[in-house]
């Protein structure tokens, strides 16, 4: 079950109108529409907020998926909405619980509709990180390569860990046998090998690095450049004036939180 | 044999109910393998996974090959006999109290069969045992797979390494894209051009050498040097007798 909620956050490589959406503009709007949600607890707003997505969802090409991981989210939704049922009027809980399948969907939006790449090209451009990563790691992109990184190596992992689950299955362990202490302890001989094969990984993968001259010099240039098109400027002037307008009615009529 | 995502791994994880079968049945002496767990099938049908650095987690090589005989249940005494006769034959004894993470990659694999061969199953399924290991390490793997096989142990082995397949000359199992495209001895698959292609290999190089001698009257489906041998003294002594009658 846990993970088809992480098969809604996983990159589908489709190539839609939203897929080509510069990462800058639709992370902007994944800002856009989660400053509104944590400020407000308006019902009608959420609902609309969450709506609002489904046209996108739908041109991106990966609303099934985005419906399974809600599937798979219910039961967490269901806890929200019973403990703050229990702690506080109706309509928080119901708030509080759509508050959670906005967030939900917004970052699965965005996580499945950008690939790897492009997210590590966009921060590549944010001079803060660059900064930082000059600061901190001696070279502008290391930060950003960090991250591409990854993110690129959590199916890896994922093949890894299938693997190693197999292979000591293959010699009678029985991961759901015994008590809460005698569960928890199965998985010793599972996480083990995977961190160990994730350390000799990350030092083979420095090794390969080196060789082949990373980090380089200062102004790296890259094949695939970002770059904005009308509809960009569109959508972050849209989300830019969207979490503004949020700001200034949130501190404007003093809007009570939860 | 097969090329690569043939699905030799596949088939092997069937065998002991890792994998269930959509469709059809796998049966293991006779029993359906959606009926049993994992860990039962395991006491009969024994798997070395390709990387030694998936199983191996423990701090010793002796506590790692002890691991699966105390999950399947060995009373203390038996599992430290076994272990101890499972180390002697795969010739560990002086590696026992080492961590099996400072051993070498050759080391690390045959401790990972060790840990396997330790409950003695029935068959055992190897996937790629010869990767990474050198040509000693290969014969001696040979023997012991022979020595199993006097035992009255079936061995199944997903490899790529025809010249170790062609040495032992055992039952083959081509598979490509999922299906087996052929099955027999080694020495008819071995040597068929049209198999080997399609299951992108190469021919052991004494079925090379043999295809190219047949039109001296030799057999093409030579793929072992014993038998390339005997038959080439064969034909020596038959030449050497012809010169001296004429001569």
């Amino acid at each position: 079950m846990s993970l088809r909620v992480l098969n809604g956050f996983k990159f589908s490589s489709l190539r839609t109108p939203v897929h080509r959406l510069d990462p800058r503009a639709k992370f902007t709007l994944v800002i856009g529409i989660i400053v509104p949600s944590l400020l407000f607890t308006n019902i009608y707003l959420l609902v609309g907020l969450l709506l609002v997505q489904v046209p996108l969802l739908l041109v991106g090409r990966v609303t099934r998926r985005w419906v399974q991981s809600l599937r798979a989210g219910v039961f967490l939704s269901a806890l929200i909405f019973v403990v703050n049922f229990f702690t506080g009027p109706l309509a928080n809980a119901v708030a509080l619980t759509l508050r959670f399948l906005l967030l939900m969907t917004t970052f699965s939006f965005f996580f499945m509709t950008t690939s790897p790449d492009d997210l590590g090209l966009a921060i590549d451009k944010v001079g803060f990180i660059r900064w930082l990563s000059r600061r901190w790691l001696g070279y502008p992109n290391a930060l950003s390569f960090t991250f591409t990184t990854a993110v690129r190596l959590v199916p890896t992992m994922a093949v890894d860990a299938q693997t190693v689950v197999d292979a000591q299955r293959s010699r009678g362990l029985e991961l759901d046998k015994g008590n809460l202490l005698k569960r928890v302890r199965n998985y010793i001989p599972i996480l083990i090998p995977l961190l160990l094969i994730a350390i000799r990984r990350s030092l083979e993968l420095a090794e390969a690095l080196e060789a082949r001259g990373f980090p380089g010099k200062e102004g790296r240039t890259s094949l695939f450049e970002l770059r904005f098109k009308p509809v960009d400027y569109l959508l972050l002037g849209i989300s830019i004036a969207g979490i503004v307008l949020s700001f200034w009615v949130f501190f404007q009529y003093r809007v009570p939180t939860i | 044999m097969g090329e690569n995502g043939a699905g030799k791994t596949t088939l092997a994880k069937h065998l002991n109910g890792l994998l269930k079968p959509s469709l059809g049945k796998v049966t293991v002496d006779g029993d359906d393998t959606t009926k049993k767990s994992v860990a039962q099938l395991s006491r009969k049908v024994g798997i070395v996974f390709q990387n030694p650095d998936h199983l191996l987690f423990s701090e010793t090589v002796k506590e790692e090959v002890g691991f699966a005989l105390k999950n399947f249940g060995f009373e203390p005494s038996v599992v430290v006999k076994q272990v101890e006769r499972t180390l002697e034959a795969l010739d560990l004894t002086h590696y026992a109290n080492t961590s099996p993470f400072l051993l070498s990659g050759g080391e690390r694999k045959r401790v990972a069969l060790a840990a396997v061969l330790a409950w003695e199953p029935d068959y055992l399924i190897l996937d790629e045992p010869t990767i990474g290991q050198d040509y000693q390490q290969k014969e001696r793997l040979r023997n012991f797979i022979l020595q199993l096989n006097s035992q009255g142990k079936a061995v199944v082995m997903v490899t790529h390494d025809v010249e170790f397949v062609a040495e032992c000359n055992p039952k083959v199992v081509l598979m490509s894209k999922g299906r087996i495209l052929a099955q027999g001895q080694a020495d008819e698959i071995l040597s068929d051009d049209g198999l080997i292609e399609k299951a992108s290999l190469v021919k052991p190089q004494m079925a090379k050498l043999f295809s190219q001698l047949g039109e001296f009257g030799f057999p093409s489906d030579v793929v072992d040097v014993h038998r390339a041998k005997m038959l080439l003294e064969e034909r020596l002594s038959e030449v050497k007798i012809r010169v001296a009658q004429s001569s």
